[in-house]
């Protein structure tokens, strides 16, 4: 090639065109923050502080907070909730979704350990309530004190309590906990199929191709189960071959072997 | 169909027919050079087949020519050519080292940042008493400071000395690349103690906060000032292959760097595709750019060899440009993203196979017949093992893009070890070869122990084996234990601990291997060791131009 300005133009002009394909486009589609669900409340000033004190500690290098569809994997099974839709992302930014399981899914540990004992412990000393864990532990989230007050007091089996004093949590540990029971996206998602017979039926036989009802319907109960956590173990446990749990618009699901929701 | 889709697969389909015409025209028009004559540009006349490795020494250097084509004696080299080369090599001299130097410091800070992180996986309640030392403050720290320090300085530091070598011509505005360096350094250090302090703004390769990145952007756009200001001056009619990859990764890296800092205009899983796609691109369209400009350049250079074949490395040009721009989301595959968008960066994934064979034939066809130099030749073992690793480190990414593999790996330390693989394997061990092939050149010196770069690559190579083998490994059962619901989820957690052991070994080799390498950058800055017995061809003229000055 000999000409520069063509290099750069071309050069630019793909990167402009992905943006457009792989930026523009998805926020154009999915518009999350303008449709939040009912159920789904803005944080709170403390547990918004607790979710400062979640990026500041890098808890995203460990935790994912996406659950995903039972038809990939056995998330719901293990208690971490329904595949998570945009919309359940309405109030993040940052977001926080994460790419690595070094620890469980949290997006919906405050359901699943809605215990703040439980939490503070966990926090103080992991390998404390939970053996084996490799989380590292956050004592300087955390005082010593002779006087307890009305303050929570950590505790601690014996083999890990240091001393005879009293541990307590500093206000950056509640606000942690807070944000972390906070975590409870346990309420339907109006985007995942819900019961067979809420099925917008009639759509879905417009679309065309065969397979498409059944799938959905497969999928439907796959998205009503998980509102209870035992439903969903069950629903999970026999999910097998079942085509994913795409949401919405019923041409997308069956476009090919899709794996992610759809959204509306 | 959603029209939105429809919308976008009529653009792919009709932008992919223009790029074919637009490809057609240009070579009906021979826009795109003189076929393989113009593979030769970056040698002087009568300089094919002289091997060249400034940091070996003089028998083995004897030793590496038998290996390559030439027949020595017949053959004049124009010494004007190689007169003017020096001239080139000292204009961007001062730039060129602020950008290498600077990298070196980061290297040994990243690295151990790497270490600390890797030992606190498996020792969690070591150094736990500050919230300074946590791991999720000193895994960040550790990606940002190879990533933007060590990788991404050395990378300008190597692009901004091929640039007057590319274009004949000597580097202009060399300065303003040395400010850019200054104002790089104060961003890399503001945003370490940022994150250190928690101040990230809690997005993986974006922790900086933007206030400290608006010091990098003026620092990189300082750093292709040179560039653009060299191009203008250049005296050469055709842009040999590295030009196009070091052109196309200063234009990308400004859009992508900005437009990622744009993320508190996105919420939740918007900014969670920006997220990824940005992160990848920095792999994709800085690191990977840089690295293939330096290869194409210094495996003919060090072999004395013009590339394999000069066409093909066209498409694989404009096929990296087209395919890895556009591959981020897979790092969301299963998440709450549209299913058209993961699929778009799967499909594309996989087409990245095609630059990837087309540099892979054009890197390894090259090297194949003179195999034999590898072993004799420090700089070229280094060279070719990250051409390798480059090869293998994007086939697998390939092949882990695909939704069946990805529900395994996802999630896991696989993609740790298959990261490293790229940036480390892949870029750095290149930046290694090139950093052994310019430092001589630019502070005229010569590499005094030949040992201490023989051990450097021993030393990197077993430890990156180690690391890479081993997390691989273990990533790959966690990632089964997962998806096994009668397992319990500890299983996957404990099961990885000997990997991760194992990881920390490798990366402490490595973190010796880049402490051996930098102490011996720093001697030859400072001049210091012994003379060599013979200097290498390039530079032996300094004993004739500057009157045996050394």
């Amino acid at each position: 090639m000999t000409r520069v300005l063509g290099i750069i133009a071309g050069t630019a002009l793909i990167l402009l065109y992905a943006t457009l394909l792989l930026v523009v486009m998805p926020t154009i589609q999915l518009r999350t923050g303008e449709n939040p669900p009912e159920a789904l409340e803005p944080y709170t000033e403390s547990e918004a502080r607790g979710r400062e004190h979640y990026i500041s500690l890098g808890c995203i290098y460990c935790h994912s907070q996406q659950p995903r569809d039972p038809s990939q994997a056995p998330d719901m099974a293990r208690g971490w909730g329904r595949p998570s839709v945009p919309s359940d992302y309405s109030y993040d930014n940052p977001h926080l979704l994460g790419t690595m399981r070094t620890g469980p899914d949290l997006f919906n540990i405050g359901a699943r350990q809605p215990s703040v004992d439980w939490q503070l412990t966990h926090l103080y000393q992991p390998r404390a309530v939970s053996p084996g864990s490799i989380m590292p532990a956050y004592p300087f989230l955390f005082r010593e004190t002779d006087y307890l007050g009305d303050q929570i007091e950590v505790k601690l089996p014996a083999q890990f309590q240091g001393s005879e004093r009293y541990v307590v949590p500093r206000q950056e540990a509640l606000d942690l906990v807070d944000y972390l029971l906070a975590l409870d996206h346990t309420y339907p998602a109006e985007e995942l199929p819900q019961a067979p017979e809420e099925d917008e039926t009639g759509e879905t036989g417009e679309t065309g191709e065969t397979g498409e009802t059944v799938e959905t319907v497969e999928t439907g109960e796959a998205g009503e189960a998980e509102a209870e956590p035992t439903a969903a173990a069950a629903a999970a446990a026999d999910i097998g071959e079942r085509r994913p749990a795409t949401a919405g618009d019923p041409s997308i699901a069956s476009a090919d072997a899709v794996v992610e929701r759809e959204t509306p | 169909m959603n029209p939105a889709i429809a919308f976008l697969l009529s653009m792919t389909f009709l932008i992919s027919i223009g790029g074919l015409f637009l490809m057609v025209w240009g070579l009906a028009n021979d826009q795109w050079g003189d076929g393989q004559e113009a593979a030769k540009t970056i040698f002087a006349e009568g300089e094919i087949g002289r091997a060249e490795d400034p940091a070996t020494t003089g028998p083995r250097r004897r030793e590496l020519q038998e290996e390559a084509d030439g027949d020595i004696g017949k053959l004049d080299i124009d010494q004007s050519e190689l007169a003017d080369r020096r001239v080139y090599d000292s204009s961007s001299r001062q730039p060129v080292l602020w950008w290498l130097t600077s990298s070196v410091v980061w290297l040994l800070l990243g690295s151990l940042f790497g270490v600390i992180a890797s030992f606190k996986l498996h020792l969690p309640d070591w150094l736990v008493g500050e919230a300074v030392l946590t791991f999720g403050r000193i895994r960040p720290a550790h990606l940002n400071v190879v990533a933007y320090g060590w990788a991404s300085m050395a990378g300008v530091g190597v692009g901004l000395w091929l640039v007057p070598r590319l274009f004949k011509t000597e580097l202009a505005g060399g300065r303003y690349a040395t400010i850019g360096a200054v104002l790089w350094n104060l961003g890399m250090g503001g945003g370490t103690i940022a994150i250190l302090a928690g101040f990230s703004s809690g997005l993986e390769w974006l922790e900086f906060p933007w206030q400290v990145d608006i010091l990098l952007v003026l620092g990189g756009a300082l750093a292709a000032v040179p560039l653009i200001m060299t191009i203008l001056r250049r005296r050469v009619h055709h842009l040999y292959v590295s030009a196009w990859y070091l052109i196309g990764a200063l234009v990308w890296f400004p859009m992508l760097f900005v437009t990622g800092n744009l993320h508190a205009l996105f919420t939740g899983t918007e900014q969670g595709i920006l997220n990824w796609w940005f992160a990848h691109n920095v792999l994709g369209l800085w690191m990977t750019p840089l690295g293939l400009a330096a290869a194409y350049y210094f495996i003919p250079k060090l072999t004395g060899t013009p590339i394999y074949s000069y066409t093909l490395s066209l498409i694989g040009f404009w096929a990296l440009a087209l395919f890895y721009s556009q591959v981020g989301v897979h790092h969301l595959i299963g998440g709450p993203v549209p299913t058209w968008l993961a699929t778009l960066s799967i499909v594309t994934s996989v087409m990245m196979i095609i630059p990837v064979v087309a540099v892979a034939v054009n890197h390894h066809m090259t090297v194949l017949p003179r195999w034999r130099m590898v072993l004799i030749s420090p700089t070229l073992r280094f060279v070719v093992a990250g051409a390798m690793m480059y090869t293998f480190a994007s086939v697998q990414g390939s092949i882990e893009a695909l939704r069946s593999v990805n529900t395994i790996t996802h999630f896991t330390h696989y993609t740790v070890a298959h990261a490293h693989m790229g940036v480390y394997g892949f870029f750095s061990f290149i930046l290694f070869g090139s950093m052994y092939f310019i430092l001589p050149r630019l502070v005229r010196w010569e590499w005094p122990h030949a040992w201490a770069i023989t051990l450097h690559f021993w030393l990197v190579f077993a430890g990156f084996g180690i690391y890479f083998w081993f997390l691989s490994f273990g990533g790959w059962l966690q990632g089964l234990a997962m998806l096994d619901a009668t397992r319990p989820f500890m299983e996957s957690v404990t099961l990885t601990l000997p990997y991760l052991t194992a990881r920390s070994i490798g990366g402490t080799l490595m973190t010796l291997g880049h402490i051996v390498f930098a102490s011996h950058f720093f001697v030859v800055l400072a001049r210091m060791g012994p003379e060599r017995e013979a200097a290498p061809r390039m530079m032996a003229s300094r004993y004739v131009s500057e009157g045996g000055e050394a």
